[in-house]
């Protein structure tokens, strides 16, 4: 799966760069939407499923991590990438241990972002794979 | 980069304010020693009045008993003495008739007697008609037919049955007193008369002696000697107001009081009644010398007081000198340690400081640095493609991808300066630590022709710390080994080794050591000798912030020309199970892994 055939979520409280990062993705062909709080984000999901969601670490309100649990609480098969303002390694480890796919340290590199996207995108491929095969050999009880 | 004035002035005041604390010390110390010394003393006085008094008032008590049973005892001496003599007399004149005693030779048998019977105490004897006339007379003065009529003891004694006179004079001219006994013949009243030998008498009262000024005498109630005596006698005034006093008491008890004599003396008197109340016997001492054991143990108390007060108030100066040369070792201690301190406070103010500025400048640096990418993301189109400028563009846009990357290494080092990386706290292996850290700048040093050694001291035990920050530390001082030493080259000798409750690592370089001017601020955030944008200057603060907050110390010795060396040292976890030490670092990765969640 590439890159483009993904649709990505950025939740970013500093609306300057959600939207210079989002022109910049959309110029790269990538399916992008953008929110700046975490309780939009949660909102956002409920109406549109996208791929992988990329989640500041400090916002107001509902910060990266609170935000994070919701999502993998809801939607587990969303994969999440932290993105940190900070070089908060706490957040970040902490982030990995609830779930998340990776971190970034802001200000990353356009590219360095991308591979990452890619990877989240593989990774939820290769998950969703999984899970279909094994309800391909053990199909649920109340489908019998 | 030397300290700026503002600096050195409050390093001064600093140093003055301490000063000054010093000096408050050691006179609250003083304060404090004084009263322990005046208390002490006070403590001593105390309790040495109060024995004292105690003391005092037993041996007076002891005294007074003493005194008072002995004046007794003469007193009831003397009655007896005189009952005894008068009883003799009295025998005589009743058994012998006027006619037989008037007899000379007879009464002079009857003297003869007595005097054998009552060891010479009767000088002589007389017999005396009623009109006065001695008629008889047997002693060794000439006194026959003496005439007594105005004689004052006669007229007292014709006129009672028997009657002891005062001492007086009397015809002979020496000092005695008579027995007087009345009895009748034919109708007419006459007297037997027995003069007393005075000196036997006065023998009587002289034995009462104590100590060196105790004596007695008596006196009758007009206050005229009894007996011969060497001291002062009594004022008539004081004699009668003894007797009053007496008087409401029973008689034949006996009576204490003291009186300031002449000279200041005081004089303890103890009197009794004596001759059914005519005479009164009196005892007087010295007070000082009545209560001369008493006086004694006051001396030697007050000496053991005196004594034991010097020997306070020298332990008190000795302590304090002491003690005020300890705090002064002390304070001069501190000063160091308070130095160090404020030097710590001042970096985590700093790192707070810091903290905070990289959380601020680090998104607008995010930002800048994505608008930058998206002009180049426009760039790519065709309409700019042409552009003349379109390779200076390119080259602007990569400077500002740069700096964006430089301020991000900046601020990363500030937030990293205020501890907030991975600060968890694993079991960890020094060794290891320092070997996997020299593997990462191995290709560096080997650029920089440094040389770097290890000394590493084997089965050293395992320190619970924070691996990140350990491997940050030691980065950190291999890194400005190496800057120290470029281009150059040199030498890295890197120590470790278990020192007491502690651990020890030595970073050596032989490199062009530290001036010592900028030695006392290497430990400052944003102190740097390295070129403008080669360093930050926060390495080392960073270094100390880490080592610190484990309780750990990091030290620099250097001398220009030779090398430096810095050396930490790292506290071992205390009283823990040899287990949890010796856990390997097998384990520590282990639950690493475990805690990413992979």
């Amino acid at each position: 799966m590439r890159v483009g055939d993904c649709s990505v979520l950025f939740v970013d409280d500093e609306i300057d760069f959600l939207e210079t990062l989002l022109k910049r993705m959309r110029k790269r062909q990538v399916e992008v939407f953008g929110v700046e709080s975490g309780e939009k984000a949660l909102v956002f999901l409920e109406r549109t499923s996208v791929d992988v969601v990329v989640l500041d670490v400090k916002m107001p309100g509902m910060d990266g991590i609170q935000t994070l649990r919701e999502i993998k609480a809801r939607y587990p098969m969303i994969e999440v990438i932290m993105l940190t303002g900070h070089a908060s390694m706490e957040a970040a480890i902490e982030g990995m241990e609830l779930g998340a796919f990776d971190y970034l340290m802001k200000p990353m590199h356009i590219d360095e972002l991308l591979y990452k996207l890619e990877d989240a995108c593989k990774r939820k491929e290769i998950q969703e794979t999984k899970i279909a095969l094994m309800n391909e050999k053990a199909p649920a009880p109340d489908e019998r | 980069m030397s300290g700026s004035p503002e600096d050195r002035h409050t390093k001064k005041r600093m140093g003055l304010y301490h000063v000054e604390t010093a000096g408050d010390g050691r006179s609250t110390l003083k304060k404090r020693v004084f009263s322990v010394v005046v208390l002490s003393i006070a403590a001593m006085i105390a309790v040495s009045a109060l024995i004292l008094y105690h003391f005092y008032h037993s041996y007076r008590d002891k005294t007074y008993a003493h005194l008072n049973i002995l004046v007794e005892k003469h007193r009831r001496d003397i009655d007896s003495f005189l009952k005894e003599n008068l009883g003799a007399i009295r025998f005589i004149a009743k058994i012998f008739t006027f006619d037989e005693l008037r007899d000379a030779s007879f009464l002079e048998n009857c003297l003869m007697n007595l005097q054998s019977h009552f060891n010479n105490v009767f000088v002589d004897l007389g017999v005396i008609n009623a009109r006065g006339v001695q008629i008889a007379y047997a002693g060794p003065f000439r006194l026959g037919k003496a005439l007594y009529t105005e004689a004052p003891w006669f007229k007292k004694a014709i006129q009672s049955e028997y009657f002891i006179s005062d001492v007086f004079m009397g015809l002979r001219g020496l000092p005695h007193f008579i027995i007087a006994v009345r009895e009748n013949h034919n109708g007419h009243a006459w007297i037997l008369r027995a003069t007393i030998d005075f000196v036997a008498f006065n023998n009587l009262v002289e034995s009462i002696q104590v100590g060196e000024t105790g004596l007695a005498y008596i006196v009758n109630r007009g206050g005229s000697l009894q007996t011969k005596t060497r001291a002062d006698v009594m004022k008539e005034g004081e004699i009668l107001t003894i007797l009053g006093e007496m008087e409401k008491g029973r008689y034949g008890q006996t009576y204490i009081t003291t009186i300031s004599g002449r000279g200041g003396n005081k004089y303890l008197y103890v009197a009794a009644l004596l001759k059914d109340g005519q005479w009164l016997l009196i005892y007087r001492q010295k007070i000082s010398d009545a209560f001369r054991e008493y006086n004694h143990a006051l001396r030697v108390a007050i000496a053991i007081i005196l004594l034991g007060g010097v020997c306070v108030v020298a332990m008190g100066i000795l302590l304090t000198s002491r003690v005020t040369r300890q705090m002064e070792k002390g304070e001069r201690e501190r000063e160091a340690m308070s130095a160090q301190i404020v030097e710590s406070g001042k970096l985590a103010a700093v790192g707070e400081l810091a903290a905070g500025i990289a959380h601020e400048i680090n998104n607008p640096v995010a930002i800048m640095v994505e608008e930058a990418g998206w002009i180049e993301d426009l760039l790519e189109e065709e309409e700019f493609r042409e552009s003349k400028s379109l390779k200076e563009f390119h080259r602007a846009l990569e400077q500002i991808r740069t700096q964006g990357r430089r301020c991000k290494e900046i601020t990363h080092k500030l937030l990293s300066f205020a501890r907030k990386t991975d600060s968890r706290i694993h079991n960890v292996k020094l060794n290891q630590i320092i070997e996997e850290v020299v593997s990462v700048t191995a290709q560096r040093a080997k650029y920089a022709k440094v040389a770097i050694e290890k000394n590493l001291q084997e089965d050293l035990p395992c320190l619970r710390l924070s691996s990140t920050e350990m491997q940050q530390v030691i980065l950190n001082l291999i890194n400005n080994a190496i800057d120290a030493m470029e281009p150059d080259g040199g030498r890295i000798m890197i120590t470790t080794r278990s020192d007491q409750n502690a651990l020890v690592v030595e970073v050596e370089d032989n490199g062009p050591g530290i001036p010592e001017a900028n030695l006392a601020r290497i430990f400052e955030p944003f102190f740097t000798t390295k070129a403008v944008g080669k360093g930050t200057g926060l390495g080392l603060s960073i270094c100390y912030g880490i080592i610190k907050k484990i309780g750990g110390d990091i030290e620099v010795e250097s001398h220009v020309g030779k090398g430096t060396t810095f050396r930490i040292k790292i506290p071992l976890p205390v009283a823990r199970g040899s287990a949890t030490l010796s856990a390997t670092s097998d384990q520590t990765s282990d639950s690493d892994r475990m805690n990413r969640g992979v």
